[in-house]
């Protein structure tokens, strides 16, 4: 007698129901505050939630955790991932409303412990559920565009809008709209720029392997030393020059603020473009270069047509690296008032307004990681254009 | 034509090729041969300009080769170097349009040319034009990189032990079509090797270097029976010296008139090399040898006797 073929259970699914579960035991799924910087009150699900509405979302999660356990295909795992977190999304977007008092706009209701936990699990479901499919690169850049779609949809249709992040944005709108540019701005200026600057130090490096170790190991230096100690370094010089050539200081140049910010990122920026530039420039076969030169190629044509070509590759991954890094370090320029996102982080802190904290945490890790994922798609396609 | 005069390169304090002069034929394969660090390498390149003479010149056609900027005389100077140096990141047919580009010449042409050479050097146009180097063998590649350096159509072929790392089979199928090639183009050669039996099967005329000297520039057989130097015979390898000299000799070069009596001994080709015919013979145990044309029609015969003959200075 044999026996039925025994379903396995998911191993990654049981470990996030039950974190999810216990999440919704023990933890508040929103905090209710009669204002912003009060200690808040702690509601459950059910609590909040008209009954039909908090039954029928306990239900939906039940259901993605049955599939979550037992589903194997990747596709359903997927889409049931994303069922669970357009509930847990209606479901705290209605606890919002169901506790603000009609006209009143000095309440805060905050998403809880329960609220992060799920969007946590739901999210890791739905990674893994998309690295199981293996999707090509225009097939991720597509998903990330639609997530974004429907968020922002749901943003601009006020949704959101008696939550707490939602109500700090209301009064911070203009603000928000400059400092996410101011932010954008400082990270991809001084990629470029690091580009511009990097590329010909590796190059240089590559080609005189005398000063390979000088050059690269004082760059390292650079990348140890903490950003706020590099601002507080940055901010003698850049304040003398500011002082001692006016034109500079009407461009922008002082001491503190936005310039010795992207100076900083700017530094920052070099090490892993130019290494990255130099073993590329190794890993190029020899070979390959000899017979160029020895076919009549001019010295440009071999570094652009043959040897930058090779190591492109290479090189594109230290780009990547310092961009993702970029947009997370900007955070800390707010510090010394060069502006960004972190300026929200960092006033939040100083209010206690853990709301203000979100309101620029969660675009800066949004734009990181969309970044990552544009970049990678970028790369991969490079590769297969060439294989 | 390549005049080479008084050829110098020095580093520093170390002279690697030391006042070299040679002229190379027009239409002919020179082989360089020299053990490691005689400076072989240094003296190729500094032909086409890659290692710039520390003093002396180079004529090709009688035209020095510093009267134009390094990289457009490289354009008119084919170069194959050990390994091949394909572009990984391009395809066969790029890798082979890679000077006529440089020329600008336009797409059709390069393309016609391309699917020429693919033809030549028998790989079929409609798989390989597109593949990449690494998906190729390594006698593919090798034949690639030959083709690539074809390509514009040079008077001048440079190579830098461009056989050296293939198996022994595929490298004797490199070597024929090596010659093949010459012949259907009239490329002027110039080969380094350090393989002596390379150097005397290729080379019309072969130049012995040490320690950046040039021992002695002439035809094998010259350099079999009257060695210039003690170094050049110990290079050479004394010990087989006749047979050496017994294959530089074809049978029909050799072949006497005559019906070889009565078809009694073996037929062996014209193109066969005496070596093969004294190995044929003293095999079968006979005396005489007829040797036939590429049609089959006798040309003559070849005694035992006449081949020992031919064995000695």
């Amino acid at each position: 007698m044999t026996a039925p073929p025994r379903r396995r259970i998911d191993p990654l699914g049981a470990l996030l129901t039950a974190a999810s579960a216990a999440a919704l035991l023990l933890l508040p799924f929103v905090v209710f505050k009669a204002n912003r910087i009060l200690p808040g009150d702690p509601h459950g699900l059910l609590e909040v939630l008209p009954a039909a509405g908090g039954a029928a979302c306990l239900a939906t999660l039940a259901l993605v955790a049955v599939v979550a356990l037992t589903a194997r295909g990747a596709r359903l795992r997927l889409a049931a991932a994303l069922l669970g977190l357009l509930a847990i999304a209606l479901a705290v977007a209605a606890a919002a409303d169901a506790l603000t008092p009609a006209g009143n706009t000095v309440v805060r209701v905050a998403p809880g412990g329960a609220f992060w936990v799920l969007l946590l699990c739901l999210g890791l479901l739905a990674t893994d559920a998309i690295t199981r499919m293996r999707p090509g690169p225009l097939l991720r850049v597509l998903l990330l565009a639609l997530f974004f779609a429907i968020t922002l949809a749901a943003l601009a249709h006020g949704t959101f809008d008696h939550l707490s992040v939602m109500r700090e944005y209301a009064v911070n709108a203009t603000r928000f709209a400059r400092e996410a540019r101011q932010h954008l701005w400082l990270a991809l200026g001084s990629l470029a720029a690091a580009v511009v600057v990097a590329l010909p130090i590796g190059i240089f490096c590559h080609r005189v392997p005398r000063v390979r170790s000088a050059i690269l190991g004082l760059l390292n230096v650079i990348e140890t030393i903490p950003a706020i100690a590099l601002f507080g370094i940055l901010m003698a010089p850049l304040g003398a020059l500011a002082l001692a050539v006016p034109w500079t200081g009407r461009l922008g140049v002082s001491g503190i603020g936005a310039a010795p910010a992207a100076v900083a990122l700017f530094l920052y920026a070099l090490l892993p473009i130019a290494a990255n530039t130099v073993v590329g420039l190794k890993r190029v076969s020899r070979g390959a270069v000899e017979a160029a030169r020895g076919m009549g190629m001019t010295s440009w044509q071999v570094l652009t047509g043959i040897e930058l070509a090779l190591a492109l590759p290479v090189i594109l991954t230290g780009i990547r690296v310092v961009l993702v890094q970029n947009i997370g370090m900007v955070t800390v320029a707010a510090l010394i008032g060069g502006g960004g996102l972190g300026t929200f982080v960092f006033q939040g802190i100083g209010q206690t307004a853990i709301d203000l904290v979100l309101l620029g945490a969660i675009p800066i890790v949004a734009l990181a990681f969309s970044a990552a994922v544009l970049r990678d798609a970028l790369i991969e396609v490079m590769d297969r254009a060439r294989a | 034509m390549i005049r080479i005069e008084e050829l110098t390169k020095q580093y520093d304090a170390t002279t690697v090729v030391e006042r070299i002069s040679f002229t190379v034929e027009r239409d002919s394969i020179t082989a360089i041969v020299g053990t490691s660090g005689s400076g072989k390498s240094t003296l190729l390149r500094m032909i086409n300009r890659l290692v710039e003479p520390t003093s002396g010149r180079v004529l090709i056609e009688g035209s020095d080769t510093r009267s134009e900027p390094a990289h457009l005389l490289r354009r008119r100077i084919g170069y194959v170097i050990q390994g091949y140096g394909l572009f990984p990141h391009r395809t066969v047919a790029e890798n082979i349009g890679t000077v006529p580009t440089l020329l600008g010449w336009d797409a059709a042409r390069i393309r016609a040319r391309v699917e020429e050479l693919l033809q030549v050097f028998e790989l079929d146009p409609g798989t390989y034009a597109q593949a990449f180097p690494h998906q190729l063998s390594g006698g593919q590649q090798q034949r690639v990189g030959v083709a690539r350096a074809l390509a514009a159509e040079p008077a001048v072929l440079l190579m830098d032990e461009p056989f050296g790392a293939l198996d022994p089979i595929i490298r004797a199928k490199a070597q024929e079509d090596l010659l093949d090639i010459q012949r259907r183009f009239g490329t002027t050669v110039v080969l380094v090797t350090h393989d002596i039996d390379e150097a005397f099967r290729l080379g019309d005329r072969v130049a012995v270097m040490s320690h950046g000297r040039l021992l002695q520039y002439d035809r094998p057989a010259v350099l079999l029976t009257h060695p210039a130097d003690p170094l050049v015979s110990r290079m050479i390898g004394m010990t087989d010296r006749a047979m050496k000299l017994l294959s530089l000799t074809t049978a029909g070069e050799a072949a006497l008139p005559g019906a070889g009596g009565g078809g009694a001994g073996p037929t062996v080709a014209a193109s066969a090399s005496l070596r093969e015919v004294l190995s044929e013979l003293l095999w079968q145990g006979a005396s005489t040898a007829v040797v036939l044309d590429a049609d089959g029609t006798p040309r003559g015969q070849l005694s035992v006797a006449t081949i020992l003959a031919r064995g000695r200075p």
